[in-house]
């Protein structure tokens, strides 16, 4: 299928780089794609950016567990970056500290872009933050397994059960999840939760309690795993490959590692529990701020390299480049022109919810309850009901 | 003379800075943070307000603390006994020389060698309960699944268990070397006047290896309270707060809530707990040593 539309851009064409101040003439970067494609790809546009405004780009990368640790250690020293990216649910964290800059100050647009991606980067009505390309959860299934059995992919609940239990023979599960005791597993959950009108304000509520009994129901029945509480993405994929499981949630990130495996898979969207309600997915994927470093001048160039990073030309690049999906609605509708087989993610992220859109700063909280209540439930420990009351009372 | 007693003070100097630059700074701070709301915004602006017993109030009356409390026990008594005493046995048999025993108590510092994050991750992997080479085994001989690190009311003791076979090699290098002080004239003697095997250990062996074992507890009880690497590779204080330690609580609160005043408050009911624990034992010790 070939691109019939060109796309005119503006893009990191900025030509008005070089008149505000000619003494910048590096920029520093700080950011946790640390690893393979994604490490060479963000190098890259990073590189064409900083051609594109006449600097040159010193980019450090931590592993991404320890980005957080490095920030606050240089918001105390006063030595942040002059760029940096942090992954979305972090951003109205380290913005209510101060230490970032209102995009908008800079002039750059915030039109165009889904509202899920400005909520994750806005602060207190400011926008602090922004994601070239986002990404969220899926339903992914082994299309030789599926065949065989004359099951098609899940969309309702009911569906979800059956199929996971006619799926589940010998050492294979029909589905898997990953509901580990970190905020991982209360990413998994989210799509489940929100998609049935539960809320993170108060988990304690007959719409979270359906969504938990069903992930409860089908570690009952055996068609999930008892490990799913143990898992992270990274095993639940695994296991996808090995064939040990039929279905599995899972996001694009993984797409890569599937190529490689030859597994034949499809991609759905995450089934509801009935057929006339909405699939909310959770927005994932990090924002790219300016810090308050001070100095006024690298800050301007530092604005245009994320704006030059955010334009739909370099999206849709990137996007295609790490098979995640472009952040404005427009490059997005392109690209899933151009990569058919991502539809299902350019759908769902049109309409994903960011995690710290309603709690902000309070999220980590609400999140530690949400995975403390899954994992009460998945081991049996109390109810689905118990479990949610339990773990919202407590503090 | 002044000046003897000028230079004896300097020569302490380094000492003292080091002690007060890397012990007693962080411990200071650690104390001052537990009364403030240190949050991440802190760290940008240098503001902390002061807020009292407030975290103290909040840790010691969260529901998890009980549980945390608990498990840091059962955790560490359990890790100390194990480790102790399968070192111990350890080392009494590789105090008798044979063949390849050089070779044999390498390998036995193996475990000690592995990074924690390395052997907690080939752990999990073992103890997958559907695909881990344990319960292939298991299975094999007709036992199983075992839900190693899925079920609440098993991952504790496997937890606890992971950490035993990491203590091994600590504790039987110590104890060996305290074997090897033994004069085997006592031996010799005690044998003369009818001791031998269990005897020789009650009456020669256990007196002997006294001030060693009283090293190898009090250390092996620090290293332990404090564990987080092994905890939070195997299963993350999971499932459902099973493994939750005070130490996991504390850097929970600190590195994933961002609520450094309520970690640090927590850590520090820990350092109390670890020095509570140390000065009964050495006491204790000590009296005994005098007696």
């Amino acid at each position: 299928m070939a691109a019939t539309i060109p796309l005119v851009l503006a893009g990191c064409s900025g030509s008005g780089g070089s008149t505000s101040s000619g003494k910048v003439d590096s920029i520093t970067v700080l950011d946790y794609y640390n690893q393979g494609n994604d490490k060479t790809v963000i190098g890259d546009y990073l590189d064409k950016c900083g051609a594109a405004n006449d600097v040159k780009i010193n980019r450090t990368l931590v592993p991404g567990s320890s980005l957080i640790q490095k920030v606050l250690q240089q918001a105390s020293s006063k030595t942040l970056p002059d760029v940096l990216m942090l992954d979305n649910p972090d951003l109205q964290q380290i913005a209510a500290t101060g230490a970032l800059s209102p995009l908008t100050d800079y002039g750059i647009s915030t039109d165009g872009y889904a509202k899920g991606v400005l909520d994750a980067g806005t602060y207190k009505d400011k926008v602090y933050g922004l994601a070239p390309t986002v990404n969220t959860i899926a339903l992914f299934y082994n299309k030789d397994i599926l065949d065989k059995a004359g099951i098609t992919p899940p969309t309702t609940w009911d569906e979800l059960k059956t199929d996971a239990k006619k799926l589940t023979k010998g050492s294979q599960y029909g589905f898997a999840v990953d509901a580990n005791a970190t905020y991982e597993g209360t990413w998994q959950f989210l799509p489940f939760m929100w998609s049935n009108g539960g809320d993170e304000k108060d988990i304690n509520t007959p719409q979270t309690e359906e969504a938990l009994s069903l992930w409860t129901d089908l570690v009952k029945d055996g068609s999930m795993s008892k490990s799913v509480v143990n898992w992270t993405q990274a095993d639940v994929n695994d296991q996808f490959i090995a064939g040990k499981t039929a279905m599995m949630i899972n996001g694009p990130w993984q797409i890569p590692g599937l190529k490689d495996s030859k597994v034949d898979y499809g991609i759905a969207q995450i089934p509801v529990q009935s057929a006339s309600d909405t699939a909310v997915a959770p927005l994932g994927g990090e924002v790219w701020t300016v810090p308050n470093t001070g100095d006024k001048a690298k800050q301007k160039v530092a604005a245009k390299i994320v704006d030059c990073m955010n334009s739909e030309k370099n999206q849709l690049g990137m996007a295609k480049l790490r098979y995640t999906i472009p952040s404005k609605t427009a490059a997005a509708e392109q690209f899933g022109k151009d990569v058919p087989a991502e539809q299902v993610f350019v759908d769902l992220v049109a309409s994903a919810r960011a995690r710290t859109g309603e709690l902000g700063e309070d999220w980590p909280k609400a999140a530690t309850k949400i995975y403390t209540a899954v994992q009460s439930s998945l081991t049996g420990q109390s109810s689905p009901a118990d479990a949610l009351k339990n773990a919202q009372s407590s503090n | 003379m002044k000046l003897e007693r000028l230079f004896q003070l300097l020569f302490l100097v380094p000492a003292a800075v080091y002690l007060l630059l890397f012990f007693g700074f962080p411990v200071v701070k650690n104390v001052i943070m537990s009364f403030q709301a240190y949050t991440t915004t802190t760290f940008y602006t240098g503001e902390a307000p002061w807020v009292g017993l407030q975290n103290y109030v909040k840790v010691l009356g969260s529901q998890l603390f009980g549980t945390a409390l608990l498990n840091t026990a059962l955790f560490t008594i359990g890790s100390i006994v194990g480790q102790f005493a399968i070192g111990l046995l350890f080392a009494l048999f590789f105090r008798r020389n044979f063949p390849l025993s050089g070779v044999l108590r390498s390998l036995l510092l193996l475990p000690w060698l592995l990074p924690l994050i390395v052997s907690s991750a080939v752990w999990k992997w073992i103890l997958d309960q559907d695909s881990g080479v344990l319960n292939q085994f298991l299975g094999g001989v007709g036992i199983g699944p075992v839900p190693w690190l899925t079920s609440p009311s098993v991952a504790l003791i496997t937890v606890i268990l992971v950490n035993i076979w990491i203590g091994i090699p600590f504790n039987t290098t110590i104890l060996y070397g305290g074997l090897q002080d033994i004069p085997e004239e006592l031996y010799e003697a005690g044998s003369l006047d009818g001791a031998t095997g269990w005897k020789a250990f009650r009456h020669i062996t256990w007196p002997m290896l006294r001030p060693v074992v009283s090293v190898v507890l009090v250390l092996g009880v620090v290293y332990t309270v404090k564990v987080l690497d092994i905890i939070l590779g195997l299963t993350n204080g999971g499932p459902a707060n099973a493994t939750q330690t005070i130490a996991t609580q504390s850097y929970d609160l600190s590195f994933k809530q961002f609520d450094f005043g309520s970690g640090a408050a927590l850590s520090n009911i820990l350092i109390v707990i670890s020095a509570l624990f140390a000065i009964v034992y050495l006491r204790l010790n000590r009296k005994a040593v005098d007696d």
